[in-house]
């Protein structure tokens, strides 16, 4: 492999994101000498390295590789220093010797030469699991409230999956930060969080059980077990992803869309060359525009759905960069033998089944499945079961956007300083409404309003459906632009009534989380006006005296336009404000620019058949969706039962990736699931040594 | 019980370790057989949370002989019936590191030595050799009983219910059972939330519950039922072939076991000390930093060892530790099956093909010795020094 490959694989050059600056380091991957950046863990400096397949299955031998990228399944397990480990949870060391993990590993011998200490244990008034938006947000009311609170993450930073997000977020400006980059929201929130001197963070730090005598197991750096006695607890530890089965899912570089989040835009690295989306949620929509804005290719997105879940100004910010979206069509196999070469797709029926004829195949390196989430509520019904005074917010309360998450984190949080007897104020009635708005499903869309007058400055929204967002409102200095009573409505420039002309300061086009604002100035030319419109990618990218195909909100190609001028600034947070020459015909329509050549999302001359024995539902085990059919066919209705059998569920990841498939498996086979007895869930939540358990530090 | 419902010649109460294997051979010995089920499936109860060890090497006649026949039966499933049970021929060994139970298992050698059983005390050095991952530093020695063994209780359960389903054996879940019939003396059958059943004989194999279905005919049956947690670790290469078990008694905890399953994980139980008397199934936290303590001073290794799930159980306990078999003399045609004491796995399949001689009739007088040993109206005076 070239120099020049292996830097491809870094990324260097991002429109949002600064690539750290870290100490390079050596290891050895099967004895062979390779380098990482100090601090990363052993997935990205072997994804840096172009090692996508960490080793294979002790059942089939089939290949492993990343697949959560959270710790939460045992896919990415190598041999590092002897020691079987989580590659993705591991942090590289210099020196390190790492070896694919191809059968069961060997425990090594250690002489045990430590004393045993006691298991530390503590009260807290509230315990919250999980330190993504929700989480804090609860613990900063808790603190201004003065509650003692232990917040507990199992990331090193705080943040939760906000630290993935490189885009400006939607919601309520006063609210939630909106406008405001994920990642910076993260950033503020801790802040925030670390002023209050009755809350304690413990980032790096697992809860791994939830037991009946009321205490929590936390597991601290992988190292040190702590029992703590909450007197009230809050989960608030988000969700996970939906897994979907479909031949070839098990393949290396078939993976979640957070996974790939958690590579691209925590780690830097770039785990693909091309990728391919599974699913039309915000997820998916947002992770192809990361992937553009990482310089990696998205051949397109499937959807089966007539159309995308997710927000459409996601979704028009997508097409217009050049991603085709494939609605009512669904992935029938991901190919190849090692790992990910292309992905086939047919369109299905009203009654979901494939049309034959219609398959396509494009040629991938990564099939992203984003299939939507499912909350960790594992813990919630535990501790409620065992009494202990719980709550819940977020995505573990509910799936719904950061937004939403940071209220619903308040609100919790006024109720369990409630809860304890502090002195607090009543929760003010318009918060649950705010909560609820910020919840709101994506509303109906209407078709785009484009002002006619060819004087002055025209604002033009291509904002077409009713989300809760309404940064463009607050950051006009005319105040002229307004979503009407409620944050869910499409704005609309009011300058007219209000007697004011738009100024054409284009803030509203570089805070809009859409990219959905743009401005047509006519003043210079009324028949050739300049458009300004926001742009997300690397600087260098692009310049004045480009060409480039224009578009229109959902992506129509317009023709070519000229890049009049690139103008960027500190207080546009990154984003690009590009200024566009046009004729007058297209000005309003004008949305963005193709970023990916047509060539990226072409599919492949013939379709691609792959042909397994049958699709692997449960991952850890391989246990196939044909064995378990059998199984529910012979009459077995309890999945501790079908588990007994198979094993299904049994596994490293304890039937997080599972539980769901065999249900819908259930469903398939038309078994209502009131009708099956669900798996009993156990701890612990994720596996942990017995080394740790013990107590057992090195004798000091 | 009259009318239209159907009859059975036995009906076994409790589908678990060992209501099963007593079905299957019942009814592949020709009898019309019916189990009735709380739980949605088969082992749902204690079943489930066996560790897996099955060994001869008791200190009493009655469970060396039941412990025996179900190494026979055991060890041989995957031969005669194909289903793959995960057994694995890989011993017992009981370790000592203090005089007091060395004493203790040298004690027992010779009373299991006359039952034939293949058990020897090793000194350090050959034992180390046998078991080279234990902690050598203060071990004495310990004894070791190579043709013990384990095997997967749940799979080996669902063989049992697979070919006493293949014999005609009928299993109802999700029935709990509200009485029983009993008219002049006899037992007529057994009445459920959904149904009535009869049956000249019904059998008791109801485990932790036993003592409240006998309280159905009338009869008390002396099983307490404790608590006992257990867990399992990630799979590993093999490292270690017998069961591991330590005697000691240490601060809340008596004896403590670990042994490696043929899918290359480690699976262990503790006995807490004082008993937790209940039937209370929820994990507590205290398992886990005890039982990861104990196993790591015994064998050092351990300690990189990952838990992956760990889950309570009930040992159904009598007052001197050995199970409550046979007919009562109060109820004509009630059989108990009942107060393993932690043992169902081991002692269900040989248990299973006893039962299926008595309620037959066939006991010969080797059978017979094993039945007064186990009578419900035994003095219940001594209790067992290994359990």
């Amino acid at each position: 492999m070239s120099d020049t490959e292996r830097g491809t694989r870094r990324i260097v050059s991002h429109p949002i994101l600064s690539a750290p600056d870290r100490e390079t380091i050596a290891f050895t991957w099967k004895g062979e000498p390779l380098t990482a950046q100090r601090g990363e863990c052993i997935s990205s400096a072997l994804f840096a390295n172009g090692v996508h397949v960490f080793g294979h299955h002790h059942k089939d031998h089939s290949p492993q590789g990343i697949f959560c990228a959270n710790g939460q399944c045992a896919q990415c397990m190598v041999v590092a220093d002897g020691l079987a480990v989580k590659a993705c949870m591991e942090t590289v060391r210099p020196g390190m010797d790492v070896a694919p993990l191809d059968s069961l590993p060997e425990l090594p011998e250690t002489p045990h030469d430590g004393v045993f200490d006691d298991i530390e244990e503590r009260a807290v008034e509230c315990l919250i699991i999980g330190g993504g938006p929700a989480g804090l947000a609860a613990a900063i009311e808790l603190g201004k409230l003065g509650v003692e609170v232990l917040l507990v993450d199992d990331k090193d930073r705080l943040g939760g999956k906000l630290v993935l997000q490189t885009h400006k977020f939607f919601g309520s400006v006063d609210e939630v930060h909106a406008g405001t980059r994920g990642i910076d929201i993260a950033t503020l929130l801790a802040q925030e969080v670390a002023q209050h001197p009755s809350v304690e963070c413990w980032p790096g730090t697992n809860a791994v059980a939830v037991y009946s005598d009321r205490k929590v197991g936390l597991v601290r750096d992988g190292r040190d077990y702590v029992l703590v006695r909450p007197q009230t607890l809050l989960i608030a530890a988000g969700a996970r992803e939906k897994s979907l089965t479909f031949r070839g899912n098990t393949l290396p570089g078939v993976y979640g869309a957070g996974a790939f989040q958690t590579l691209v835009n925590r780690d830097l690295v770039r785990p693909a060359k091309r990728l391919f989306i599974v699913g039309g949620g915000n997820v998916g929509l947002i992770a192809g525009y990361h992937a553009l804005q990482a310089g990696i290719e998205v051949a397109g997105l499937v959807e089966a759905l007539s159309e995308c879940g997710g927000y459409k100004v996601h979704k028009d910010k997508l097409v217009r960069m050049g991603v085709p979206i494939h609605n009512r069509h669904t992935v029938l196999s991901a190919n190849g033998d090692a790992h990910v070469e292309s992905v086939t797709i047919a369109a299905i029926d009203d009654g979901w089944e494939v049309i034959p004829g219609t398959e396509k195949s494009f040629a991938c390196d990564t099939v992203l499945v984003a299939v939507g989430l499912d909350s960790c509520s594992e813990f919630y019904h535990k501790a409620r079961t065992f009494g202990m005074k719980t709550f819940s917010a977020g995505d573990a309360a509910e799936i719904a956007e950061a937004s939403a998450a940071i209220f619903s984190g308040k609100i919790q949080g006024h109720k369990i300083a409630g809860s304890l007897g502090h002195e607090v104020p009543d929760i003010p009635e318009a918060w649950s409404r705010i909560e609820e708005i910020l919840k709101s499903k994506p509303g109906t869309v209407e078709p785009e309003h484009r002002p006619e007058k060819s004087d002055g400055v025209s604002v033009v929204f291509h904002c077409e459906q009713e989300i809760p967002c309404n940064p463009c409102t607050s950051v006009c200095p005319q105040q002229a632009i307004s979503t009407g009573d409620d944050i869910r409505g499409r704005p609309t420039f009011i300058g007219d009534e209000l007697g004011v002309a738009c100024n054409g300061c284009t803030k509203c086009v570089t805070i809009c989380p859409g990219l959905a604002i743009t401005l047509v100035d006519y003043r210079k030319d009324e028949d050739y006006p300049t458009i300004s419109l926001a742009h997300e990618f690397p600087k260098d990218d692009i310049q004045a005296g480009d060409v480039v195909n224009v578009l229109d909100t959902e992506g129509a190609p317009l023709g070519q336009a000229e890049i009049a001028k690139v103008a960027s600034g500190k207080k546009m947070d990154r984003t690009l404000l590009l200024r566009i020459k046009a004729p007058r015909a297209i000005a309003t329509r004008i949305a963005g620019i193709q970023v990916q050549k047509p060539e990226a999302a072409e599919p492949m001359a013939r379709y691609v058949s792959r042909m397994t024995d049958d699709t692997v539902v449960c991952r850890c085990e391989r246990v196939t969706a044909g064995e378990i059919r059998d199984l529910i066919h012979q009459g077995m209705r309890d999945v501790n039962e079908i588990k007994t059998v198979t094993r299904t569920g049994m596994g490293a990841c304890g039937a997080k990736t599972c539980g769901s498939l065999v249900d819908f498996l259930f469903r398939q086979e038309g078994v209502p699931l009131d009708e099956r007895t669900p798996n009993v869930p156990r701890p612990l939540f994720v596996e942990v040594p017995l080394g740790v358990f013990s107590g057992l530090h090195k004798e000091r | 019980m009259s009318g239209g419902h159907r009859s059975y010649d036995v009906i076994v109460i409790g589908a678990g370790s060992v209501g099963v294997p007593a079905a299957y051979f019942l009814a592949k010995s020709g009898l019309e057989v019916l189990v009735i089920d709380r739980y949605a499936s088969v082992g749902q109860g204690a079943n489930k949370a066996a560790i897996g060890g099955v060994r001869a090497t008791h200190s009493d006649t009655a469970k060396i002989r039941l412990g025996l026949k179900s190494i026979e039966i055991l060890s041989n499933w995957q031969d005669r019936h194909g289903d793959n049970i995960e057994w694995h021929t890989g011993g017992y060994t009981f370790v000592a590191y203090g005089d007091r139970e060395e004493q203790t298992l040298k004690s027992l050698l010779a009373v299991q030595q006359s039952h034939g059983l293949n058990i020897d005390w090793l000194d350090r050095e050959p034992l180390l050799e046998a078991v080279p991952a234990l902690e050598p530093r203060g071990l004495l020695g310990g004894t070791l009983s190579p043709e013990d063994g384990n095997a997967s209780p749940l799979l080996a359960l669902h063989a049992f219910y697979a070919h006493a389903r293949r014999h005609g054996a009928t299993f109802r879940f999700g029935e709990t059972v509200t009485g029983i019939a009993v008219e002049n003396g006899r037992v007529g059958g057994v009445q459920t939330d959904r149904d009535r059943y009869s049956a000249p004989v019904v059998i008791n194999a109801a485990g932790a519950h036993a003592r409240h279905i006998a309280a159905l005919a009338e009869i008390d049956v002396p099983v307490t039922p404790d608590a006992h947690e257990g867990g399992v670790t990630e799979p590993v290469a093999r490292f270690l072939e017998p069961m591991v078990v330590d005697i000691r008694p240490r601060k809340g905890s008596a004896n403590f076991y670990f042994y490696q399953h043929h899918t290359g994980q480690v699976v262990f139980c503790i006995t807490p000390s004082p008993p937790i008397v209940g039937t209370d199934r929820r994990e507590t936290s205290s398992f886990l930093p005890m039982v990861a303590r104990r196993m790591i001073e015994v064998m050092p290794r351990l300690m990189n060892l990952k838990v992956r799930r760990t889950w309570r159980g009930l040992y159904p306990m009598t007052p001197d530790g050995a199970p409550v078999v046979g007919w009562v003399r109060e109820v004509e045609g009630f059989v108990q099956a009942a107060g393993m004491c932690g043992q169902g796995f081991m002692l269900g399949p040989g248990l299973g093909s006893y039962l299926a001689r008595l309620v037959q009739d066939e006991l010969s007088a080797e059978d017979r010795e094993v039945f007064d040993l186990l009578s419900p109206y035994r003095a219940f005076e001594s209790a067992e020094q290994l359990r």
